[in-house]
């Protein structure tokens, strides 16, 4: 057994420990500290697996936002553990044991039997990939060959966030969300939340920029500028924007708007839905990526703050 | 050459592990928050600039020397500032019982 | 490279199962999100286990699914604040968390295992 096979079991049963006490630890809020170290390993897997793009959104979306949006439940719905104890009986939880063994275990044989030669689209894509004169070959599939998915996938943010706005009570309709942010003012948080948006921004708008040739992009950086905005809000430097703010509505539609327009335009001008003009190809790209930066950071920002909960005034 | 430079890597690559090793059976073993914070501190500042430290003759230019140098200093902003609000919270804790 | 695939794909495999598990019977809501989201990560590392056996033209891991398992995980995430704004709300309005349908704690406990 050669010494990377060795790390890659030992990262493995690593990573499944996590799992394990995650699903099995008696606190929910030790559950979602648990979530947050198994998400941040999960992307070393992704990492092991040669897909580095990848593993920077799971560290940044799924480990590191949702991260914090399960800490905030949790620790907001601490007092509401004594009262649910309806603990499914003995019955239920054999037939649970059996079914999720049952499926893990096919699911290991499938992997097990897959077979020797695996499909592949990776040389169409190096072969195309003169079209975008992107050189990043997840960037390329996100921007060009699979649009249509980056773009419904736009419209599902959009969804989830109208979702969450809907649930405000009557009398916050339209309101600042989540609640309001108290922090000493001359405190180590504000400290943070002065020093550190300047270096993440920068940090963030590089990830995106670097997304053309290396790994990253709209949907990394644009989690890491969220982070930045939300570490001023916690730290009581900057309120939530009130949702019905008309700027916001508009950074809100402001991605998938152009997204789509430029596919209407490809129906106008080229041969089909979202087909760039080979000349414009990188342009367009770019352009798309700028408003979907911004849309995504506002976006994930917002539905971390939750439903609105104060009114405008 | 390289193998001067691939010495310094594993010495100091290994002596980071070390720290976080030592930072992490202080963080199992030591009572309270307080003592757990100082462990993990060792992990953090030490363990990960030594990392960083044995890594910085392997990057391939300037611009990657950079990019680590940059990371070492905010996990130590991060850190310092974690560590900070969970000893203020430990001990708003401690005089409220 | 073909055994770090394989064991990677057996980690999503029981991790799969973990999810599962927890979804099932973990009775606070939250649980469940957090189990859901287990499940979740362990079926993007079979699409990630599938894309690295399909390693070809200089690229180590086929970039369609990887783009896939990006988009997903981007929607996971959203679904995963819509459900917990849900869950939010329902504590806001009655102060409980509980999935019952009946109010009375007794009736929730499930007739099977007592």
């Amino acid at each position: 057994m050669s010494i990377a096979t060795v790390f890659e079991v030992v990262l493995a049963t690593v990573v499944l420990g996590f799992g394990f006490w995650t699903t099995a630890v008696r606190k929910t809020y030790s559950a979602a500290v648990g979530f947050v170290a198994y998400g941040l390993l999960v992307a070393l897997i992704w990492v092991r697996l040669d897909a580095v793009d990848v593993a920077l959104t799971e560290a940044a979306i799924s480990g590191g936002l949702g991260g914090v949006l399960l800490l905030g439940a949790a620790a907001r719905l601490r007092d509401s553990e004594t009262t649910a104890a309806e603990a499914p009986g003995n019955l239920t939880r054999a037939c649970a044991a059996v079914l999720s063994v049952l499926i893990a275990a096919a699911l290991a044989g499938a992997v097990w039997l897959l077979p020797e030669h695996a499909p592949t689209l990776a040389p169409r894509i190096v072969a195309n990939a003169w079209a975008t004169s992107l050189a990043n070959p997840v960037t390329n599939v996100l921007m060009a060959f699979r649009a249509m998915d980056t773009m419904l996938e736009k419209v599902v943010l959009l969804l989830a966030i109208i979702g969450v706005w809907s649930l405000a009570p009557d009398t916050a309709w339209g309101g600042r969300p989540g609640p309001c942010h108290r922090a000493d003012p001359n405190g180590v948080l504000a400290f943070l939340a002065r020093l550190l948006p300047p270096v993440g921004i920068v940090v963030g708008i590089y990830v995106f920029w670097t997304g053309a040739d290396h790994p990253g992009g709209a949907f990394q950086g644009g989690a890491i500028l969220a982070s930045m905005w939300l570490l001023a809000i916690m730290a009581g430097l900057a309120d939530t924007p009130a949702t019905s703010r008309r700027w916001l509505r508009c950074i809100l539609i402001a991605g998938p708007g152009l997204f789509l327009a430029v596919g209407l335009g490809g129906l106008w001008f080229g041969s089909a839905f979202l087909a760039y003009p080979a000349a414009y190809a990188k342009p367009l790209i770019l352009g798309i990526e700028v408003a979907m930066i911004l849309t995504i950071a506002a976006t994930l920002g917002l539905l971390l703050a939750g439903a609105p909960e104060r009114s405008v005034k | 050459m390289s193998l001067a430079r691939d010495m310094m890597t594993i010495a100091a690559v290994s002596a980071g592990a070390f720290f976080f090793l030592a930072g992490t059976v202080g963080l199992l073993r030591f009572p309270d928050t307080l003592t757990r914070l100082h462990a993990l501190t060792k992990a953090d500042n030490l363990g990960l600039g030594l990392v960083v430290l044995g890594l910085l003759p392997q990057a391939g230019s300037l611009r990657d020397g950079f990019k680590l140098i940059g990371i070492w200093l905010l996990t130590l902003l991060a850190g310092a500032t974690v560590s900070q609000l969970i000893a203020r919270t430990a001990r708003e804790g401690e005089t409220a019982k | 490279m073909t055994s770090g695939a394989t064991v990677f794909g057996l980690c999503a495999a029981v991790a799969v199962g973990l999810g599962l598990y927890g979804l099932i019977t973990n009775p606070q809501p939250l649980r469940k999100i957090i189990a859901f989201n287990v499940l979740g990560s362990g079926v993007f590392l079979l699409f990630g286990v599938v894309g690295r056996r399909g390693a070809a033209a200089g690229i180590g891991n086929d970039p369609v699914p990887q783009a896939l398992v990006i988009t997903g995980v981007v929607v996971a995430f959203a679904a995963t604040a819509l459900a917990i704004a849900l869950l939010l709300r329902l504590f806001q309005k009655t102060g409980t968390t509980t999935l019952c349908s009946d109010v009375r704690p007794s009736a929730c406990s499930d007739p099977s295992g007592d």
